[in-house]
């Protein structure tokens, strides 16, 4: 694809073009000449950029404006008045008054000659390359004018057999990743792939080896191909990669794409902006969008590679009904599955009472369709027991935030980590859960700002190449409290707190009430470190360096909140931001790291049975007017059941009913069998999914979901920001997920008339102060906003709380560490954490129905040296995994990552069944799961427990499809 | 006991645990509170049920903090 020669400013989002080196922040402005044109440039523009700015393209190819300048093609020369030879415009810096000019007769010829060369060790087939209009090594080629080669080389790289002889320099294909090949025969050296791997992905797989005519690209030295590399396959080189020697394959099967679409990524909180690139309705690839305000061009290897889910032929795309779960699916139309379905939903509300049914939604879907959910189900059921799986995930990080500062949201945006000194990453594996976010940490990591890790795994970011000072602080499982009360005990004591920041912005009584909890020596390090396991020395150097170090960030994940003092340990990293003064600033703040696409956006739009949209409680009668004007109906102003109440409620035979729009709880939540119980007992259970899921082995209906490729709406990502999905392609299954829900809503008796999902926006708008001034076309100017966005934030709020907090002052807690009931003991003498990993995406629906199973075709149990020699267990054995709850069976792999002690598992794969040995313990606050502690025993096992092989019997049957009748 | 009775009066201790190391004397009506805020009816129907049936094993102050609740 061409660039465009016009003139931009920085921020245009509407404009792609590659401006050859990254923008530079001064505020300082410089004018200089070029070509007799003046530009005004920040100072520390390059002589590139700035003629860029001013529309004149100087051909290049070592330089791309995602990294930064290298200066080795030489192909960018230019001349400037009063200077000697030839500079380099990608690597010189403007200076005020300077005169450049880009195209003398000595740079044209010098220009040709660099082309020449580089095109004399290059085949010359370009009209069958897959990058054939798509290649920047062409483009330059006709830049410069080149019509012949005039000297051929005695030696090249990209002809297998030379002079009849095996030619040593070519180096065949490497097909080995299944998302990109590397050609090595059309690589011109410009080493943009090995610079992308440094500085955009932070992984560092990438080298050149050799010198001179010799060097070449190599996936490091350990390994031969690229998949049995370092290589997380994120795509940066290949996006970086002028010429076609990194190519997606799908580019390589399809053909380049004709046309795109900006929108959103599915998987994970960290909301990255992709172009959709297509032909026709087929997408072709996924690149990283370089306007993105989440990920600022860059990408995972699931939004950029993992979207086949959504073609896979496991996708049910018409509706299902059945009578009872032990029959077979029958395909039905959308009417009649729809008035199955109300026909059902409001029988069992005459015979069991109105609130007999509920709904969970999802956080996967768009803020609109969560929002229509809630909406259903509050307004047309008729009562409050509306859920979401952000229950199981992040519901203490809205109540402990909520508490302490105000509102339950993460304080900064993503773009605030470049300010930061000192990081604490606490119960979080960003690498491979935000990997992303991962990128720009290590970016600022290997600018030498300092990392705590607590976590009771050695995770891989403390294992950041060219990173500065690292700490781990490696808990046992269940003691986050504990440390952190450690951490401000050490603060406090010593001194160390902000006194005028807590004496502004916080109660200052208040504030002396904590320390003098805090001071007590029964949180000093040295007397928590029998119960945490975390030496008392390390732990004291940690929190010093938390408290002197700058700028303090907080990053957490599930390993704070799915805890039975999930809730206390969110109030307790709220304490340590306040007490260091790190809140209201860049660089600083209190980052929930989420998990799902739209974790948060589920959050926002009321999913939660004692909430309605915008964090406001159903018994606020100013708010419930709101509502009941607008929606005509009276609402109940008492709270409805959580997921684990519904499940309960099922079991004891008063809940007979359940609509679970994307979420498939009985592989997701906490002790499988309670939820299969639960299930088993409901007279109706209707599963809107993509696939059949394992949830929908209990389900009486299947209607059919459809992929963000497919629908418009918005997400929300962890830093509160509102991020247009776009619709690429018409649903397959013929509905979006928002219109299913308004087929069914109408058919209980709702008269909804949305055509589009702008129009619910433009409720949620009308209803919930954060989001006043939120509007589809202010979306489409901007690319996306971060609530709140309102009268008093026009232009939306990237960082909280920087004049005050939310609720006033800001709030100190007294965090008193209380042990879970889950205790080790004889039977179960180890502790079990759970996680995930980089290619697979939570319960691995969509993920393992693509060629990400490559990286993780199965969970498997981590295991410390120790605690395997003395159960006899070696590398790879099958092993019995058990606790109080149940058992399951994985292999084992033998590590140091974890103590001794601690086990570890992933939970993607729907065979182990991890939430089979998980307990039904929850935090305090918000019965989310105690996912992160179960005390188990491993042991030898030849294979698959009963329970798995049951289970496996069980789906096989329920998963029967009769065939269509004719 | 069924085990649904169980899980509420764990749930109201695991609440009431919190609110009695909170300063000052108002650890009762914080747990009724945080009751009424995030408990169905159907749930408090159930405690007010097993408080008529004299439960074992509630925390005192979870057991004043119920009778609150249930009082209503
Ligand atoms: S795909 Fe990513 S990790 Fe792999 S080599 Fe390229 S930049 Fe490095
Ligand atoms: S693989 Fe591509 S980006 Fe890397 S050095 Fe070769 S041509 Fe340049
Ligand atoms: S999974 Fe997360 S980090 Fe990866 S591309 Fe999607 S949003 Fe970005
Ligand atoms: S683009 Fe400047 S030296 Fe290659």
């Amino acid at each position: 694809m061409k660039d465009f020669i016009i003139p931009t400013s920085m921020d245009d989002i509407t404009n792609d073009r590659d401006m050859g080196t990254p923008a530079s922040k001064s505020l300082e402005m410089v004018t200089l000449t070029i070509d007799g044109f003046e530009v005004t440039v920040p100072a520390g523009t390059s002589v590139m950029r700035a003629s860029n700015e001013a529309g004149i393209e100087v051909p290049k190819l070592c330089a791309t404006d995602s990294l930064e300048a290298f200066g080795s093609c030489r192909l960018c020369v230019v001349e400037i008045e009063g200077r000697r030879g030839t500079p380099a415009s990608c690597t010189t810096p403007v200076a005020e008054g300077m005169v450049v000019n880009t195209h003398t007769d000595k740079i044209k010829k010098i220009r040709k000659g660099v082309m020449e060369l580089y095109i004399s060790d290059h085949p010359l087939d370009c009209l069958t390359c897959a990058a054939n209009g798509d290649c920047e090594l062409q483009d330059m080629a006709g830049a410069v004018g080149l019509r012949d080669v005039r000297y051929e080389g005695t030696e090249n790289h990209f002809e297998v057999r030379q002079n009849g002889e095996v030619n040593p320099k070519y180096i065949p294909k490497d097909d080995s990743n299944p998302y990109f090949a590397y050609d090595p025969a059309k690589c011109i050296v410009c080493s943009r792939c090995v610079r992308a791997c440094e500085e955009t992905q932070g992984t560092f797989a990438l080298t050149i080896e050799g010198s001179g005519f010799n060097s070449r690209v190599s996936f490091g030295a350990k390994s031969d191909d690229a998949l049995h590399s370092d290589c997380v396959s994120c795509g940066a080189c290949v996006a970086a990669c002028p010429t076609a020697t990194l190519t997606e394959k799908s580019v390589i099967e399809l053909g380049t794409p004709e046309r795109s679409v900006i929108t959103t990524c599915a998987y994970c909180g960290v909301g990255c902006s992709f172009k959709a690139e297509l032909n026709g309705d087929e997408v072709v690839r996924m690149t990283p969008w370089k306007h993105g305000k989440a990920n600022r061009g860059h990408s995972c290897v699931k939004g950029r590679f993992a979207y086949g889910y959504a073609s896979h032929s496991d996708r049910i795309l018409s509706p299902m009904i059945r009578d009872s779960i032990d029959q077979p699916w029958r395909e039905v139309s959308y009417e009649e599955a729809i008035d199955f379905t109300s026909k059902k939903l409001r029988d069992i509300q005459a015979k069991h009472g109105q609130k007999s049914i509920g709904g969970i939604t999802s956080s996967r879907c768009t803020n609109e369709e969560t929002y229509l959910v809630q909406k259903m189900i509050r307004a047309v059921f008729g009562n409050n027991n509306t859920d979401t799986c952000a229950r199981v995930c992040h519901s203490p990080t809205g109540y402990g935030l909520k508490t302490t500062f105000g509102t339950s949201a993460g304080t900064q945006d993503f773009d605030s980590v470049e300010d930061t000194d000192v990081v604490i990453v606490i119960g979080a594996n960003p690498t491979d859960g935000h990997p992303v976010f991962a990128s720009r940490l290590r970016k600022r990591l290997r600018q030498g700002a300092e990392l705590i890790v607590i976590d009771p795994r050695r995770i891989d970011l403390l294992e950041t190449p060219h990173m500065g000072k690292g700490h781990h602080l490696p808990l046992r499982p269940g003691t986050n409290v504990a440390i952190l009360s450690a951490i401000s005990h050490v603060i406090v004591t010593e001194g160390l707190h902000d006194e005028a920041f807590i004496r502004e912005r916080c109660d200052w009584d208040e504030f002396s009430e904590y320390a003098a909890f805090i001071s007590d020596e029964r949180h000093s390090p040295e007397a928590m470190q029998l119960l945490t396991g975390v030496d008392a020395q390390a732990l004291r150097e940690a929190a010093r360096a938390f408290a002197r170090g700058g700028n303090g960030a907080i990053y957490y994940g599930l390993g704070v909140t799915e805890h039975s003092q999930g809730s206390t340990t969110v109030m307790a990293i709220a304490n340590l931001a306040m007490m260091t003064g790190n809140i209201g600033r860049r660089g600083v703040g209190v980052n929930p790291l989420r998990g799902q696409n739209n974790v948060q956006g589920a959050c926002d739009m009321g999913s939660f049975p004692h909430e309605l949209p915008g964090y406001r409680h159903v018994s606020d009668d100013a708010t419930r007017d709101i509502f009941e004007d607008l929606w005509g109906v009276t609402l109940d102003a008492e709270p409805g059941l959580r997921i684990p109440n519904m499940l309960d409620a099922a079991v004891d035979g008063t809940f007979k009913g359940i609509y679970i729009q994307g979420e498939d709880i009985l592989q997701s939540d906490p002790d499988t069998h309670h939820v299969a119980a639960g299930l088993a007992a409901m007279d109706c259970v209707i599963v809107q999914d993509l696939f059949l899921n394992e949830t929908a082995n209990y389900a009486h209906v299947f209607l059919p979901g459809s992929t963000f490729l497919e629908k418009d709406g918005t997400f929300t990502n962890a830093e509160r920001r509102i991020n247009r999905v776009r619709e690429v392609m018409k649903p397959k299954n013929g509905y979006a997920d928002w219109q299913v829900t308004m087929l069914l809503a109408n058919a209980m008796g709702a008269n909804w008339t949305y055509t589009h999902p702008s129009q619910i926006m433009d409720e949620i708008a009308a209803t919930t102060p954060g989001f006043a001034n939120v509007t589809y076309e202010m979306l489409e100017e901007r690319g996306s906003v971060q609530w709140p966005c309102n009268d008093n934030a026009p232009d939306g709020t990237p960082i909280m709380h920087i004049d005050g907090f939310v609720r006033g002052k800001g709030q100190f807690i007294i965090t008193e560490y209380i042990a879970t009931d889950e205790r080790t003991g004889p039977r179960f003498p180890l502790l079990l954490t759970t996680g995930r990993i980089l290619s697979q995406y939570n319960v691995g629906a969509q993920t393992r129905r693509t060629d990400n199973v490559v990286w993780h075709d199965e969970d498997l149990l981590e295991i410390h040296p120790q605690d395997a020699e003395n159960r006899g267990i070696k590398d790879g054995d099958f092993v019995k995994l058990a606790s109080r709850q149940g058992e399951t069976s994985l292999r084992a792999t033998i590590t140091d990552r974890v103590s001794p002690g601690v086990v570890y598992t992933t939970f993607h794969h729907p065979d182990t069944q991890a939430n089979v040995i998980t307990t039904d313990f929850s935090d305090w606050a918000t019965n989310c799961p105690e996912y992160k502690v179960t005390a188990v025993q491993v042991s030898q096992s030849n294979g698959p427990t009963d329970w798995q092989k049951d289970y496996n019997e069980q789906a096989a049957q329920s998963r029967r499809i009769l065939p269509a009748a004719e | 006991m069924s085990n649904t009775d169980e899980k509420l009066v764990r749930m109201a201790n695991q609440i009431a645990s919190f609110f009695k190391t909170q300063p000052g004397d108002k650890a009762t009506a914080s747990t009724a509170q945080h009751i009424k805020d995030f408990w169905d009816p159907s749930m408090i129907a159930q405690m007010r049920n097993l408080l008529a049936n004299d439960v074992e094993g509630l925390d005192p102050i979870a057991h004043a903090a119920a009778k609150e609740v249930t009082a209503a």
